[in-house]
């Protein structure tokens, strides 16, 4: 059992006073362990952001404690702040490098900060861009970089003090697919190869899906699920984690008030049994497919289904019960499909 | 030739024809004038940094939710002395600040003394042109600077100034220019340079020539100084002029 790196109790930060109030963040706990990738997932103004930040005490927070590495952050004086933060080290997703050096110098920057000799800082530098695939890059300036690249720049910075915890901040949101794997594939390596700790901030399912080993759902400032990715994925238990897991699969008012509707989850293994047509041809019930996915989770495949059940109560209660009765197969109803 | 001269422009009805083309082909007295224009500009523009750069900085990372927050009065003051002091016209800022040009130099006429009111009054105005710079700093940028763990000392000079170089460089061509101008004006006060000579032979004497040509020397002066300050502004944008690499290695 890996000890844990960060541990966040009873963190809640409120912007603004009286009336204006607005409690960006309730009540989170939250323990992730070294050298693992942890998945902080959310709709836009779910907390997300403000809770990285708060980890770096870029925000302070409210009330409630954050302990990173065994260091209590909020308790930290500004300068001795400023040293814990060359060991919990944040990517953004503008990037956000220095415009007006060269890649090296931007690699350089941190070290230039807490004093490491400009020869020494110069030949890590140019180590770290070797390391994210960038070496030919080294004098070029930012302005000349594509996006994947430019990001590869700002890992290698936020790599330059040996930071125990790598915060991603949405660092994939502003890339293409095939940018963001290769991305994403880089920061698995180094977290593998470094045992750097990486905490990745998305509302991309598939972020999390490639490379997290655990994940926190944040729905309006509280933590609605925390656990594996296999089994928050293969089994969603809150409705913030099913809007999630299940995105924009179909839209509640398209379908008749009266079909009754349930979500059934092939639990690795069986996904591609054909369920529906032996459904159909063993108890001659024909179900209607409102929406179905498949995603591959940890080498996985997990897959969804949204089925509308005949409005005849007889057949639907056969259908049902055939379905509950395979294996690997978890079936809920879905109440308020209406609202 | 200048016989010539001299001919046509009486046969245009200008008076004191000679008397104009005797100043403007005495080459050291004009040279002279025109060092005077550059002189106390150029230095009022430097001191006039000296004092509204930190100014400057200090209007943007001062405010609430900057970097380096002050108490908000002192952020009110700062705003209401830079304020007021953009207020005056420079024309009677010039004879207000009479008093201090004897303080400081011991006299309040000749060119030197008017570096004195082109500072007063062109500082305040640098603060601001530097505010505008480094407001348009990209925020991001300074969070992750302060995520690095950078103090706000660092944040200002090893991020802030640096990454608004040619927005700044931008700033100081403009607050060169409009310090030249005033430094025409002070001619009224007893400076010298092309703006005394415009006002005083141009209008006091009538000597129109003369006073188109001090006209015209002021435009290229400030046509090479935009000149120049664009062209440096350009070349040190690494955005967009990212090709220059420096040849620099250790």
């Amino acid at each position: 059992m890996s000890q844990s790196i960060i541990q966040i109790q009873h963190l809640s930060k409120t912007f603004g006073g009286g009336t204006e109030a607005v409690h960006a963040l309730e009540d989170i706990n939250l323990d992730i362990r070294q050298g693992e990738i942890f998945g902080i997932i959310g709709l836009s103004g779910a907390g997300k952001s403000t809770l990285v930040r708060c980890m770096n005490l870029l925000e302070r927070p409210t009330s409630g404690t954050v302990v990173v590495d065994g260091q209590s952050m909020t308790e930290l004086s500004e300068k001795a702040l400023r040293l814990a933060r060359r060991k919990i080290t944040m990517i953004f997703q503008s990037f956000n490098l220095l415009m007006q050096r060269t890649c090296l110098k931007n690699v350089c920057f941190p070290m230039e900060v807490s004093g490491v000799p400009a020869a020494q800082a110069r030949q890590r530098a140019a180590e770290l861009l070797e390391m994210v695939g960038l070496r030919d890059k080294a004098d070029a300036y930012p302005a000349q970089l594509s996006g994947g690249q430019k990001q590869r720049v700002a890992i290698a910075r936020a790599l330059a003090t040996d930071p125990k915890v790598l915060l991603c901040d949405e660092a994939t949101s502003a890339l293409d697919p095939t940018t963001t794997a290769s991305i994403l594939a880089l920061l698995k390596d180094l977290n593998q190869k470094l045992g750097v700790t990486v905490v990745v901030i998305t509302h991309q399912m598939s972020v999390i899906e490639d490379i997290c080993t655990r994940v926190a759902i944040l729905d309006g400032g509280v933590v609605a699920e925390q656990g594996d990715v296999q089994e928050i994925f293969s089994n969603p238990s809150t409705d913030a984690a099913r809007r999630l897991v299940y995105p924009g699969g179909v839209t509640p008012s398209q379908y008749p008030a009266s079909t009754h509707v349930i979500r059934i989850s092939f639990n690795g293994g069986t996904a591609y049994d054909p369920l529906i047509a032996s459904l159909a041809i063993d108890c001659g019930v024909k179900v209607n497919i409102l929406g179905a996915d498949t995603r591959n989770v940890g080498g996985k495949a997990i897959g969804t289904m949204l089925l509308g059940l005949p409005e005849n109560p007889n057949d639907s209660a056969k259908a049902l019960s055939y379905i509950r009765a395979q294996k690997n197969i978890t079936v809920e109803e879905v109440p308020d499909y209406h609202e | 030739m200048s016989e010539a001269l001299i001919q046509l422009f009486e046969g245009w009805g200008i008076a004191k024809v000679p008397e104009q083309i005797a100043y403007l082909s005495n080459f050291g007295e004009l040279a002279f004038n025109i060092w005077e224009t550059v002189y106390a500009p150029a230095l009022a523009t430097l001191f006039a940094y000296v004092i509204g750069l930190p100014l400057g900085i200090i209007l943007v990372i001062g405010e609430q939710g900057g970097i380096r927050p002050i108490p908000k009065f002192l952020m009110n003051i700062l705003n209401t002395v830079v304020n007021l002091l953009r207020s005056v016209p420079f024309l009677i800022l010039m004879v207000m600040v009479v008093p201090l040009s004897r303080l400081i130099l011991g006299t309040s006429v000749g060119t030197a003394a008017t570096v004195v009111p082109l500072t007063v009054a062109a500082a305040p105005y640098v603060a601001r042109l530097v505010e505008i710079s480094l407001r348009e700093m990209d925020r991001g940028v300074i969070e992750a600077a302060q995520a690095m763990g950078c103090s706000p000392w660092q944040i200002v000079t090893k991020v802030m100034l640096p990454e608004c170089r040619p927005s700044l460089i931008n700033g100081a061509t403009n607050a060169a220019i409009t310090i030249l101008g005033y430094g025409a004006m002070a001619g009224a006060i007893g400076g010298g340079g092309l703006g005394a000579v415009a006002l005083m032979r141009g209008h006091g004497r009538n000597q129109v020539i003369v006073m188109y040509v001090a006209v015209i020397i002021l435009v290229i002066l400030v046509q090479i100084i935009q000149s120049i300050g664009t062209a440096w502004s350009v070349k040190s944008d690494r955005r967009i002029n990212p090709t220059e690499t420096k040849k620099r290695r250790t």
